[in-house]
């Protein structure tokens, strides 16, 4: 964009010794400081604690101290059935999520960008953005209000159609859908935002010139306004595909309950169940660790598919 | 960025382009009501009657009126307790999350600082990777945070993402207006917080208000490290209104269980509110403010 504006902040950059250069810029690196120690300690440290999964782990010793024990946990975690299904679980939820939740604020988006501007177009942003600030507890609530088997809106619509009442909530085979449906709810509106902002950054010029070339709406939104979005849309992918193993922990850990472990049950709501009440931490952390490296691949993945395509990527 | 009005198209449009608007318009009215009705069905239920809440469920309008989960939920000292840990936690959170974030984000804008790279570095490899649940569980119990307020504020002292939307806004200022601030004798954190800070008041809002929104709305924290019940946070009160056996939460479980849904969607609607008022404040600058942090930088 703007790149042209980059800025000096020194004049003696390549000359001169470290030590005086820090202490002119002194303000700007103790401005620094508490990031730094914030990214140190609550997030380079417990990179380094992850390593418990390798480890005997002794709260009595602590991380450095307590005795390694190589691959054993992640030998018996390997062993474990419960291992395979949360994972299977986990990318299961996700790739719905993906296939169904990515495309729809595009097309959202590509929607509301038909609109003139007004108060219509306001009303409509106003409504859909709403869902995301709410937390999942609140979600929680409104999910067992509307999908209730008695009294909830939803099946007294099904019941008014003549089918049985769903249990949404409690039924093994509708729960995912469930969960698919009301995160697609609560942040569809909210995604839309990048794309709209992307789209506000398209030179009127290119619309001009394609009017003047005859070319009708349709003809615009396929060869105007879906190329000047495309690197949002990678961009958002990319993170999309790095964020797999996010399968929700808040949204599921709030509904879920044993009925639905066979499907619902995910990597993090195990971790938390394994580690903080059972106690047996290092296999645990064995299994965030692998969710953190499955989590790196895959965005790497991404990204160098992403710029084989000749496209930007993140990084 | 450019004009704000991107495209106008003339107003006469073939039939088939007026159409398209019309199906375009009704089905975009069609997904507004569908992300709002689940919140106005809440507010129904909430006002209704217990009595006919049970007897045909409560859609659109209340049959019967009846404020009585309201008036519970009023009475109830541990909503306010919750709700005191809760507004601690998003005021105090909120500036630390905002100090930090904002001078960190304007020495990362500083593209030719030496070791620039490095520190963006250490800051965008924590979203690829991070070392889980479970470590992060140990580092806050070592430092005694547990079943602390501050357990719900350190360890998410910065979001990287609101560092980059920041970053990317303050790189995108004019670098003319602070080097006159600095010839006129002005250090860097003068610059910072006389000048630039002002100027950034659409980014600045914006991450102000993810920020707040987090804090008010963590759960994730609370079951983490936050025990007991005196300082649970809203969500946790209300997690425990909504989906804990009712019998189970206090010694009056009967009135609980007879106050039943009303009385839980009241619960619901006490915790939306603040959020609800806040919004139309900051919903202007959302785009503007995005804006800055859709542009990768």
């Amino acid at each position: 964009m703007k790149a042209n504006q980059k800025r000096k902040v020194s004049a003696e950059k390549k000359k001169g010794t470290l030590l005086p250069y820090l202490w002119k810029h002194k303000y700007l690196y103790l401005m620094l400081v508490p990031a730094l120690v914030y990214y140190i300690i609550f997030c380079y440290i417990p990179m380094y604690g992850a390593s418990i999964a390798f480890k005997d782990f002794n709260p009595m010793l602590g991380i450095m101290k307590s005795p390694w024990v190589g691959f054993d946990t992640f030998k018996e975690l390997f062993g474990l059935k419960k291992f395979y299904s949360v994972f299977w679980n986990t990318l299961r939820i996700s790739l719905i999520r993906l296939v169904f939740g990515f495309p729809f604020p595009i097309i959202v988006a590509l929607m509301l960008n038909e609109l003139r501007e007004g108060r219509l177009k306001k009303g409509i942003q106003t409504a859909i953005y709403v869902p995301n600030f709410i937390s999942w507890v609140v979600v929680g609530g409104i999910l067992t209000n509307i999908l209730s088997m008695d009294s909830g809106i939803v099946n007294a619509v099904i019941k008014a159609l003549g089918f049985a009442p769903i249990g949404f909530l409690t039924d093994e085979k509708y729960f995912v859908s469930t969960m698919v449906v009301s995160m697609i709810w609560k942040t569809f509106g909210w995604n839309t935002i990048i794309y709209l902002a992307a789209m506000t950054g398209i030179d009127p010029q290119l619309y001009e010139a394609a009017t003047v070339d005859g070319a009708n709406r349709w003809h615009k939104l396929i060869h105007v306004t879906m190329p000047c979005i495309r690197s949002t849309i990678v961009i958002v992918l990319i993170t999309r595909i790095g964020g797999l193993m996010q399968a929700g922990f808040e949204q599921i850990f709030v509904l879920y309950h044993p009925g639905v472990y066979k499907t619902a049950d995910i990597i993090d709501t195990y971790v938390y169940r394994v580690g903080l009440q059972e106690g047996k931490f290092e296999m645990a952390a064995a299994v965030g660790l692998f969710k953190s490296i499955v989590n790196f691949i895959l965005l790497v993945i991404a990204n160098k598919a992403a710029r084989m395509a000749g496209e930007e990527g993140i990084y | 960025m450019r004009t704000k009005t991107v495209k106008s198209h003339p107003v006469k449009h073939s039939a088939g382009s007026r159409i398209f608007d019309v199906i375009n318009i009704t089905l975009l009215i069609l997904l507004a009501l569908v992300a709002f009705y689940p919140f106005w069905d809440c507010l129904v239920v909430s006002v209704s009657s217990l009595k006919s809440y049970l007897s045909t469920g409560v859609h659109l309008w209340p049959s019967e009126w009846s404020f009585e989960g309201y008036s519970y939920m009023i009475k109830n000292i541990d909503l306010w307790i919750s709700y005191a840990n809760s507004l601690f936690i998003t005021v105090v959170g909120t500036l630390v999350n905002m100090l930090i974030t904002i001078m960190a984000a304007y020495v990362l804008s500083k593209k030719d600082l030496k070791g620039h790279r490095v520190l963006m570095f250490l800051a965008v490899f924590t979203m690829m990777f991070s070392g889980g649940i479970i470590p992060t569980y140990i580092v806050v119990k070592d430092l005694h945070l547990m079943n602390s307020l501050w357990s719900m504020i350190l360890p998410s002292a910065v979001n990287t993402y609101n560092l980059i939307v920041l970053r990317n806004f303050f790189a995108d200022l004019p670098a003319e207006l602070e080097e006159a601030a600095l010839l006129d004798g002005c250090t860097d954190v003068g610059v910072l917080f006389r000048i630039m800070l002002p100027i950034s008041k659409p980014a600045v809002t914006t991450v102000t208000l993810f920020y707040a929104v987090d804090h008010w709305n963590d759960f994730f924290s609370a079951i983490m490290y936050i025990n007991s019940r005196a300082k649970w946070p809203l969500q946790l009160f209300l997690r425990s209104m909504l989906f804990e056996n009712d019998a189970a939460y206090s010694g009056s479980g009967e009135s609980l269980f007879l106050l039943g849904q009303p009385m839980k969607m009241a619960a619901v609607m006490m915790a939306i509110i603040p959020i609800m008022c806040a919004y139309p404040f900051f919903q202007k600058y959302f785009s503007k403010g995005i804006t800055s942090g859709a542009v990768k930088g």
